[in-house]
């Protein structure tokens, strides 16, 4: 589903990412980890099309497409969902408004017919539902004023209205309490299917306690240092990064 | 620029010949304001009032007076600038004159909502006290101009006690004339609200697209003890013209004021808000939305004149500025000497779509008293590239995310409009004007 060789990138003219390779197959769930400035929000942000960040080598197919050269929109359109570190208050822009409009241009590059507000208004009730989601942040401005476990349920919440078919959550579980960490990783096992994959950016091992992962990457330095099963990040998690410096160095 | 003025003698004395009352009082004050402006001049950006903006697109061009009565002004189409949604009145005006065929008069009780000229052919003192004294011509070119050219507009009258339910709407329209001259019309609105009296009043000015005319307008507003007026000014001329409007209030002890003042039309838009709070307990919000896109000047000048104690303000401006627009916002706020207890609040901000926009914008705080609140913002932007870049990562193209976040720049003031019927007008004509300046295939 998606494949990556050699991706160099990076932002204001610093290389962050230097050399990634990977590969996801439909159905799998990878997750990254990586010490602060390993370069793993970058990558999330390059594959969702943040226009700051520029590639300078490299390639990622997705489906066979060449993902770096299409628009963020047309990214989202093809499949491509990336929940944000930081989701973004929009002041003035209402959240069912916004979603809706955001639903009907995927389902249009589907080729499926949209949705009107009532059926729209039936499928978000249906999500928030199953989600656990105050159904108040529905018709709130887009994130504004919004705590911060809130900014990530709703980020979780418009995954699975969208419906992608490659999920990149990047960092969704950092800072949350273990209600809100529930809700990420119950929405992500819920959304798992043989046609769909995640890519599961995280700093601590907490959230795969929730959400078992078919792979584990290590980033460090703007490169895949390592490789595994779930297991991984347990070690990580027992001795902390810092063990990963000797191997790259030496 | 002598000679430019001496057009204007030609056209006032040509004006006497349609001329329906006769008013001697008028007549003075008529002539003395053709003086006034004789000597004032158009202004230049060598005055501080006008440092931004510069009249030179009405200035150096010949405005003739729009011919009258309008021979086929029944047959202008005036539909798409009609309010929908039952109404205490309307009345049409069509190159300043009004026009009963188009119009539906008041039909309530007590109340007056008429043609000035109609008001004054009856020689209504209680028109003549206010008329030409709220608005002082003494040191402003346009307001003296259309002073002199006095005669037609309209006139609105709620007694003490009066409630008018549905709003009172006034549509000013001008029209393409057969023979390519540029016209002008200098239309005036005098609206006086009795002791505890309460309207909401919608002036509309509009007209076609590709001419050159020039509207100057002056609308005098008189509220009496704890009269609540919500007043719009919707400025939808065509883009090829200039517009002047005056709007002078004074309120008295307790009274309500809103201004709702949209501007998206003209090539050359100035609007001019004065509010006297001339009473204790005098509440005013003044509401602006404005946008501009190609070469395109607007202008607001407000002024809240806290004359007494215990008077509160709410101000806010919100512009939007495309291509090469330029945007001036200048908001002066005074409190008197004895003026105590006032809170005063002024919020501006303008986004700015394009490197080559441009605002100009200058609060201006006179404070004469001391135990005041008075705070004051002004704020100029972009759009937010990460609500840009987040509304796109979900799928939104960039001229939908864009519209959308113009949008919500403008909602805020929208919002504020209580009337559902303007705030769905106001949100739909701007929204095509975007999408014209914005052209970006969505």
């Amino acid at each position: 589903m998606l494949r990556i060789t050699n991706l160099h990138a990076g932002v204001g003219g610093r290389e962050i990412l230097r050399g990634i390779d990977l590969s996801i197959d439909a159905g799998e769930v990878h997750a990254i980890m990586g010490p602060n400035g390993s370069g793993k929000s970058t990558l999330a942000r390059v594959l969702a099309g943040h226009p700051e960040y520029q590639v300078s080598k490299g390639e990622a197919l997705y489906e066979e497409q060449d993902l770096l050269g299409m628009d963020p929109e047309s990214r989202a359109r093809a499949g491509v969902f990336m929940a944000f570190q930081y989701p973004v208050e929009i002041p003035g822009v209402n959240n069912a408004y916004f979603l809706k409009a955001a639903l009907n241009a995927v389902r249009a590059a589907r080729g499926e017919e949209e949705l009107d507000a009532v059926e729209f208004m039936a499928l978000a009730h249906d999500r928030m539902t199953r989600l656990g989601v105050d159904e108040a942040l529905l018709n709130r401005p887009v994130n504004e004023g919004f705590s911060g476990g809130e900014k990530k349920r709703n980020e979780i919440f418009q995954m699975a209205v969208l419906e992608p078919r490659l999920a990149i959550l990047d960092e969704t579980d950092s800072g949350l309490d273990i209600d809100a960490l529930k809700t990420v990783a119950h929405g992500v096992n819920a959304m798992r299917r043989a046609d769909r994959a995640f890519l599961l950016v995280t700093h601590y091992q907490r959230l795969l306690n929730y959400v078992v992962p078919d792979v584990v990457h290590v980033l460090a330095d703007g490169r895949i240092v390592r490789s595994g099963g779930k297991e991984l990040a347990f070690e990580l998690e027992e001795k902390g990064y810092g063990w990963l410096e000797a191997p790259v160095g030496g | 620029m002598a000679h430019a003025l001496d057009r204007y003698i030609t056209e006032w004395t040509r004006a006497a010949q349609f001329r329906q009352h006769r008013s001697e009082a008028l007549a003075r004050t008529r002539e003395e304001a053709l003086h006034r402006f004789l000597s004032l001049g158009f202004p230049t950006t060598h005055e501080e009032e006008w440092r931004f903006t510069s009249v030179a697109p009405i200035a150096e061009r010949t405005f003739t007076l729009a011919a009258s009565p309008c021979a086929d002004a029944a047959a202008v189409n005036v539909a798409p600038f009609r309010l929908a949604g039952a109404l205490a009145a309307e009345l049409v005006f069509v190159n300043g004159r009004y026009v009963p065929a188009l119009s539906r008069p008041s039909a309530l009780r007590g109340s007056r909502v008429e043609s000035l000229a109609s008001s004054l052919a009856a020689s209504d003192e209680a028109i003549e006290s206010h008329l030409a004294r709220i608005a002082p011509f003494e040191r402003h070119p346009f307001v003296a101009l259309n002073t002199a050219f006095l005669d037609d507009g309209a006139y609105v009258r709620v007694p003490d006690g009066a409630v008018l339910q549905e709003p009172v709407h006034l549509l000013f329209v001008a029209t393409n004339p057969p023979d390519g001259a540029s016209i002008m019309l200098h239309p005036r609105v005098l609206v006086e609200l009795g002791v505890n009296s309460q309207a909401a009043i919608v002036e509309t000015y509009a007209g076609p697209a590709g001419v050159a005319y020039f509207t100057n307008t002056v609308t005098e507003i008189v509220l009496a003890e704890n009269a609540v007026l919500d007043h719009y000014k919707l400025q939808y001329e065509g883009l090829e013209a200039s517009h002047v409007g005056a709007t002078h209030v004074r309120a008295q002890r307790s009274a309500t004021y809103a201004s709702h003042a949209v501007s998206l039309g003209g090539a050359l838009a100035r609007n001019e808000v004065v509010a006297v709070l001339n009473g204790e307990g005098v509440e005013c919000t003044l509401n602006g939305l404005y946008a501009a896109d190609a070469q395109r000047l607007v202008d607001n000048h407000t002024t809240i004149d806290h004359a007494q104690p215990h008077c509160g303000s709410r101000e806010i401006y919100k512009g939007i500025l495309a291509n090469r627009a330029r945007g001036v916002f200048n908001g002066k706020i005074i409190v008197r000497a004895d003026a105590q207890k006032i809170d005063a609040k002024q919020t501006n901000r303008a986004l700015l779509l394009s490197e080559d926009a441009q605002i100009n914008t200058k609060p201006q705080l006179e404070i004469f008293a001391n135990d005041v609140k008075c705070t004051h913002g002004a704020a100029v932007g972009q759009l937010d590239d990460e609500a840009l870049f987040y509304l796109r990562s979900r799928g939104l193209s960039d001229a939908a995310a864009r519209q959308l976040l113009i949008h919500a720049f403008a909602a805020d003031v929208l919002n504020r409009l209580p009337l559902e019927l303007i705030r769905a007008g106001v949100e739909g004509r701007l929204k095509r004007q975007l999408a014209q300046a914005l052209p970006i295939a969505a």
